[in-house]
């Protein structure tokens, strides 16, 4: 424990430690020396194009992929063109741009992808430089060509060239350049000589860094932060000058007395740090500049005079090796031949806890517990000096919050047994952040590994998400480990387990060398349990890989029809997905299916297949009645449905406006609903054509507009038309009932008021309605004085009703007497009023007495 | 503001609120003002959902109806359609869109279909050449709709017709989707009865789905324990009657339309003291109905007969509680007098309301007409003469009243009699051809395809057997203190109803026989429950059924289930949902087909 600062160094406030995270296991014979290299952020993996050792036309490179602790993942001669820059993209996929402007894309393991190009302009100029990027849009890739045009594309699974302006007055290449990303823009930083320009979309702006030492000719370097906020430049004059990326503030600028153009320049910062730091790394030493004039040197250059705080060769680190600088979120790694470091500030709690003669409340916590194992006293008088000040609750987290900093576990178990030591003193201590602190160190040391190979820092963790960890773990195929982790830290089975296993099953269908039988049955026999597996999308993988059989043999172990049906119509089994699609229920999903077939099929072939889903068939017929009425009745003939091929008919003769046209529809409909032996149908739409003949002739000779009516308003119109002949000849030639014509001529002549032709109908024969009505409709029409005339007529049953109607109470009452009805006695009764109708009120009651009685 | 939903047994504001979360989440999506084009369909259950107050705190700032050519010019930075799946829809959309004017700042177009969304439908646009041009395309999921305490409706009017006339079974699908979304918000529903080929269907599509979302169940304790499917051909004949429940009349004759009724105005002027006779108002007079208001929920369901007893005991009580002003002496009594007065005044209004409403409603029920009409189908309910021709509909017909009334009528004693003979058939549809125009030809056959209207096939009439066994006519109905459910229809017992009264007690075992004779299958499903929600029932608590009426369900019914729930010793409490609530007339009304005649 004492040697946990051994490899801090301070650089102004802050101290600066440099973290073994592997010996690389890999075995390069020359090192990192003439080759390309690109290595993925949050602990990626690494990629080496390697010069080959002879040079001869037909030797050609090695493409290697490494774990970042040096297993080979993967090893393949490079047989395309010359490759200009490696990288990798946020899911773990290689890009290899080439010279020409392609770019390969490969998984992890070596296997090709898919590939883009930069742009024709390229295949003539070539790429000269190449810089893949990230951003929240995904990965991208820029390049400057021959003719100094730099073309950028944001997000390579969405593919949108952008071809930047040219940059005014520039002769030669750009000394140095950056990829930027801001206000939801990517732009490119370029310096040439001193200048400096930033370019976009539409412009190319002449910039200046605030501050900028004026001895400055040339930029040599640039570097951007992590998170595109800040931005170093190293010039000429051997000055860092740091500042924002907007280039409105400077945050420091540093001499660093070195003029030769450095090979690489990383920004060195964590959240919350202390300062503003980079690292610059020459052929032969590493440097990191802060706020302040010191550096930090690895290791101390002899031949200049620079003021060295501190120098560190214990750790025995040999730059005289070939180094790469990968920055990180909060750090920067450190991958040479040999060896795998990590750079960074020293987080504020463990240089609380561990600084030397600490006196923070953390540090007299791990004071104090390690008193306690060796059963001293001592442990509790720290513990009293803790508690005196109120500290404890500080101490824990301090001592918590140092753990997850920690990367040998031994330090992290230190810490944390310190932590829960400390919390035995304190009650209603919220354990959430012990508890979580646990459960990601162990996650941490586990894929930390060096047989996993991803060296996450615990705020790179935090940062990624552990939906992001799995997917990287799944991209290694590291499938039971990324399965261990989902039920370690209870992830829903959804996101977790499940989504795993489907990766693991995507991944089995393409083991060519098993057959379908088996694949499918292993895939079923792991996932059977497993919640929430997505199979149609695990079919669709089978399929891309040329595997249909196994694809159809998957897809039946979806549960949901509905996802089945889009893979099986790509698959043209499409009677397949018409029946997937019909289970569902979901009928937006028939109709689409039936879209498809009827785009796919010659049309016996579609209706054939429809004839047989009734349920299809049926929707197809709802969509054809409102989009296409010729198809509908097409589906009609073919099923010989003659019924609703009238109907058809029916409904399409009320859409023409000519009377030929409507006869001649209506005619077919005839014939239709004989064959459907629909007599009724067929006899009523052969009066329906009778009438509208009948119609016409009215029409044309006594000018009456009664075309398109109903039998009974023609013969309304007629009636009060006083065409008395004419409606009395439908009467007779469309069998009307008796009943219903004295009731229509009956209303016709009294709208009329046409009293005297009224009561020579009424007298013409005996009415088939009674006489009730007469009176009744004469009453309707304020006629009480016609009314009267038939109240004699009325049959004593109804009389009274009769008299009621034109208001003659004597009259009613009389007959309601007469005829000894009760019922009647009282409804007369209850027109009467008390004060006019006495005598008559009396008369009433009396006789209902009566009448009770018997 | 939705009192109304939380009163019930379950607590259906819970689906409101989720309802009503989806759509804010779907509103801030679209960042920055907005403009509403509506599917007008849409508004009136919308407002059930939520009101213009919550769309306006999400920057919705104008709102249109759908309709062809240029949208109106408005100052919004998104204008959202909110549209049903519907193919005509889409090419007023692609209209719109295409028809915007270029030289305006650009405005970000969005879809919202409701209840879910098409490819069917993306892919028209798509052909129109302006799916490209939408920013959003979403589906905003509302099957049911919460309607009242104990009430659902999914307020999809051509759910009957596409089921049994056009055998679309789109509306099943949102059915049993909306399940699933209930059981998600109330826990698994451990058994599901049903009757019905479209219950069958439905049971089937939520046996499939509960499996396609295995392990993604939630732990909810179940709140409902039975499940009732039943379809709307298993009881043709309830929706044919007209209903005698006060809720019931005012929807047989002014129409409830989500919630809402409009009234003639004239018996609403407000009688202001000095303003004496000023004019009347001619918009007419707005109501919402809902359990909300007391006085409502407390008549809504009692026979028409006992409402007037009803409303004169309140008179009473009321204006009790308003002479308490002279008893009250102390500062602190006149202080809580006054605390009471809103609520006091709100029901006295409420009373007005009603009683005018009631007067309205009694002008009509005493006329002769409405008694002649009660009569007749009294007595093809009854069984009297339903073989032969009624003289009643025939002088209706010759009287050219409505003809919904008298498809009503014709159908009601077709059901009744089980298929009419074919010359009592053919001579009504002959009246009716001749009488009310050809055209309706098309209504006729829609009304024989669903079997609301059938030659009769056998010599044997079921119906009798039906009406005895399930004691669908109870000749003591009594309307002031109902011991029966017949009081919702003055002697007759919905069917419907009466099943679902004997799949509580004694089960329907007892009743095989007869359910046979019904139309479609009848079942029942189990579904397992994960461990340890297995509900422990207390002594004396009440099981809690969800009633499914697909193809509409009638406020008489809803009615009678509302009785059964209050019987003290029923054990049963009702929930009921259904596909659309629906009168005689409305129903009928949607299964006419309407010609676009053009004029010679």
């Amino acid at each position: 424990m004492a040697f946990v600062t051994a490899n801090w160094n301070p650089l102004g406030e802050a101290f600066y430690r440099k973290i073994e995270l592997y010996q690389m296991s890999w075995n390069l014979r020359d090192g990192l020396r003439d080759c390309l290299f690109a290595a993925a952020p949050y602990g990626g993996p690494i990629a080496l194009l390697k010069e080959p050792q002879r040079r001869s036309p037909s030797a050609r490179p090695q493409l290697e992929i490494y774990s970042s602790s040096g297993i080979s993942m993967a090893s393949f001669p490079w047989k395309s063109g010359p490759v200009k820059q490696l990288g990798w993209t946020v899911s773990d996929d290689l890009l290899c741009v080439q010279e020409d402007g392609t770019v390969l894309i490969y998984d992890l393991f070596g296997g090709f992808k898919r590939h883009f190009s930069m742009g024709n302009e390229v295949l003539q100029n070539h790429v000269m430089e190449a810089k893949v990027f990230h951003s929240p849009y995904g990965t991208g890739v820029a390049i400057v060509t021959g003719a100094f045009r730099f073309t950028l594309a944001t997000n390579i699974d969405d593919l949108k060239l952008r071809r930047l302006p040219e940059v005014p007055g520039l002769q030669g290449a750009p000394t140095c350049w950056a990829v930027l990303t801001q206000d939801r823009q990517s732009k490119v930083l370029l310096a040439s000589g001193a200048e400096l320009y930033i370019l976009d979309n539409t412009a190319c702006i002449l910039v200046t860094p605030p501050g900028l030492s004026p001895q400055a000719t040339s930029i040599f370097h640039m570097a951007v932060s992590f998170s595109y906020k800040y931005l170093a430049l190293f010039t000429d004059s051997g000055h860092v000058w740091m500042g924002s990326a907007n280039l409105k503030d400077k945050l420091s600028e540093v001499e660093t007395k070195v003029r030769t153009p450095p090979k690489q320049m990383a920004w060195c910062r964590r959240p919350k740090s202390h300062q503003p730091s980079v690292v610059i790394m020459w052929d032969r030493h590493l440097l990191v500049a802060g706020e302040c004039k010191d550096t930090i040197q690895y290791p101390a250059p002899k031949d200049c005079g620079v003021v060295v705080t501190d120098l560190d060769l214990s750790c025995g680190y040999h730059l005289d090796d070939e180094s790469v600088l990968v920055p990180e979120l909060d750090g920067v790694r450190i991958v040479s031949g040999t060896h795998h470091e990590l750079l960074q500030e020293v987080p504020a709690a463990c240089e609380e806890i561990f600084k030397i003669a600490s006196m923070a409340p953390g540090a007299l916590l791990l004071e104090a517990h390690k008193e306690y194992e060796k059963e001293s006293q001592k442990a509790d008088e720290y513990l009293r000096e803790i508690k005196e000040q109120s500290l404890l609750g500080e101490a824990v987290r301090q001592c918590v919050e140092a753990a997850g900093y920690e990367h040998e576990p031994e330090t992290q178990k230190t810490l944390l047994r310190a932590a829960s030591f400390g919390k035995c003193f304190l009650s209603n201590f919220p354990p959430e952040q012990f508890v979580s602190m646990c459960r990601d160190l162990r996650v941490l040391n586990a894929v930390r590994d060096y047989t996993v190979g991803i060296p996450l820092t615990q705020p790179q963790y935090k940062q990624m998400t552990v939906q992001v960890l799995i997917d990287r773990l799944v991209y290694r195929k590291l499938y039971p480990l990324a399965i261990e982790i989902c039920r370690y830290l209870k992830t829903p089975e959804y996101q977790g387990v499940s989504r795993v296993l489907k990766h693991w099953a995507c991944c089995k269908v393409q083991q060519k060398e098993e057959a379908d039988e088996v694949i499918a049955r292993a895939i079923s026999l792991k996932l059977g349990e497993a919640a929430g597996i997505s199979y149609s999308e695990i079919a669709a993988r089978a399929y891309e890989c040329g595997r249909t059989e196994l694809a159809i043999k998957l897809l039946e172990f979806e549960p949901r029809s509905g996802e089945q049906v889009p893979l099986l119509l790509k698959m043209k089994r499409s009677q397949l997905a018409l029946s997937k699609a019909i289970e569902s229920g979901d009928t937006d999903l028939v109709y689409t299916v039936v879209t498809y077939l009827k785009n796919e099929m010659n049309r016996g072939d579609f209706f054939m297949t429809l004839r047989n889903q009734p349920v299809a068939l049926s929707l197809y017929r709802q969509f054809c009645k409102y989009q296409e009425q010729d198809t509908l009745k097409d589906l009609f003939n073919q099923d010989d449905d003659h019924q609703e091929l009238g109907n058809f008919y029916v409904r399409a003769s009320y859409q023409e406006g000519k009377l030929e046209a409507r006869m001649a529809l209506l005619q077919s409909a005839v014939d239709e609903y004989n064959k459907a032996k629909n007599e009724f149908a067929a006899k009523a739409t052969e009066e329906e054509m009778r009438l509208l003949r009948f119609q016409r002739r009215v029409e044309e000779e006594k000018a009456e507009r009664v075309l398109g009516s109903s039998l009974q308003d023609t013969m309304h119109c007629l009636l009060t038309a006083g065409l008395h002949k004419q409606a009395e000849q439908l009467y007779k030639d469309f069998r009307v009932p008796d009943k219903r014509y004295w009731w229509l001529k009956l209303t016709a002549l009294a709208e009329k008021e046409d009293w005297d032709e009224l009561e020579k109908f009424a007298k013409s024969k005996k009415s088939p309605i009674g006489y009730l009505p007469f009176v009744e409709v004469c009453v309707k029409h304020r006629n009480k004085y016609e009314a009267k005339k038939y109240v004699s007529k009325v049959t004593p049953e109804q009389r009274v009703k009769a008299h009621l109607a034109v208001g003659e109470l004597e009259g009613a009452a009389d007959v309601a007497i007469e005829r000894r009805n009760e019922g009647e006695i009282s409804l007369v009764l209850s027109r009467c009023s008390p004060t006019t109708d006495r005598a008559l009120l009396e008369r009433l009651n009396r006789a209902r007495s009566t009448v009770a009685k018997k | 503001m939705a009192a109304h939903l939380t009163c019930g047994r379950v607590n259906l504001n819970i689906l409101r609120e989720a309802a009503r979360k989806e759509l804010r989440e779907f509103l801030d999506k679209c960042a920055g003002s907005k403009a509403i084009v509506w599917d007008e369909y849409l508004t009136g259950p919308f407002g059930l959902i939520a009101q213009y107050s919550l769309l306006k705190e999400h920057e919705v700032e104008k709102m249109f109806t759908l309709k062809g050519g240029r949208l109106p010019a408005a100052d919004v930075k998104n204008i959202i359609f909110f549209v049903r799946p519907r193919l005509e829809l889409m090419d007023i959309i692609a209209e719109n869109v295409i028809s915007e004017d270029k030289m305006r700042s650009p405005r970000d177009f969005h879809i919202l279909f409701v209840p879910r969304h098409s490819l069917l439908c993306e892919q028209r646009l798509k052909e129109q050449g302006v799916l490209g041009s939408f920013i959003n395309i979403d589906q905003y999921i509302l099957d049911l709709i919460p309607y009242d305490g104990d009430l659902l409706s999914m307020e999809s009017e051509s759910a009957f017709r596409e089921c049994y006339l056009e055998n679309d079974q789109t509306s099943l699908y949102h059915t049993a989707k909306g399940l699933m979304t209930l059981q998600a918000l109330y826990g698994t529903i451990p058994q599901i009865f049903g009757k019905g080929e479209c219950a069958r269907h439905v049971a089937n599509m939520m046996l499939r789905m509960k499996r396609e979302f295995a392990g993604s169940q939630t732990q909810i304790l179940p709140v409902f324990d039975t499940l009732l499917l039943l379809d709307r051909n298993v009881d043709l004949l309830t929706p044919l009657a007209t209903q005698l429940t006060y809720e019931g009349l005012i929807d047989e004759i002014y129409g409830i339309t989500n919630g809402y009724v409009k009234l003639p105005p004239e018996k609403f002027a407000q009688k202001k003291q000095g303003e004496g006779g000023k004019d009347l108002p001619t918009e007419p007079k707005k109501l919402q109905l809902n359990s909300a208001e007391e006085l409502y929920a407390e008549i809504r369901d009692k026979n028409f007969n006992a409402v007037g007893a009803a409303l004169s005991k309140k008179a009473k009580i009321i204006s009790a509680a308003f002479e308490e002003r002279h008893n009250a002496k102390t500062v602190g009594e006149i202080k809580q007098f006054v605390s009471q007065l809103p609520h006091m005044q709100a029901a006295r209004s409420s009373l007005a309301n009603h009683t005018s409403i009631a007067e309205l409603i009694k002008d009509i029920t005493t006329s002769e007409a409405f008694f002649d009409n009660l009569t007749v189908e009294q007595e093809f309910m009854t069984g009297v003469d339903t073989d032969k021709v009624n003289t009643y509909i025939e002088d209706c017909i010759s009287q050219k009243d409505p003809l919904i009334k008298i498809l009503r009528l014709v159908c009601m004693q077709s059901v009744c009699n089980n298929g009419l003979k074919q010359k009592v058939l053919d001579h009504y549809k002959r009246e009716i051809l001749q009488t009310y125009g050809y055209e309706h030809i098309l209504t006729l056959s829609n009304l024989e395809k669903t079997g609301l209207l059938k030659p009769q096939t056998s010599t044997r009439n079921s119906f009798p057997t039906i009406r005895k066994t399930l004691k669908l006519w109870m000749e003591d109905a009594n309307e002031q203190n109902p011991n029966d459910i017949s009081n919702v229809y003055s002697g007759y017992a919905p069917l419907s109803v009466r099943l679902t009264q004997l799949l509580a007690r004694p089960g329907w075992r007892s009743i095989e026989e007869v359910l046979k004779m019904l139309p479609g299958p009848h079942f029942e499903e189990r579904q397992q429950l994960p461990a340890g929600l297995h509900k422990k029932r207390q002594q004396g608590e009440n099981r809690t059924t969800l009633v499914f009426f697909l193809g509409g369900v009638t406020y008489a019914e809803i009615a009678a289930l509302r009785f059964l729930s209050q019987m003290e010793d029923g054990g049963t409490e009702y929930i009921i949902a259904t596909t659309k609530l629906i009168n005689g007339t409305s129903w009928i009304r949607s299964l006419m087909d309407r010609l676009e005649t053009l004029p010679f």
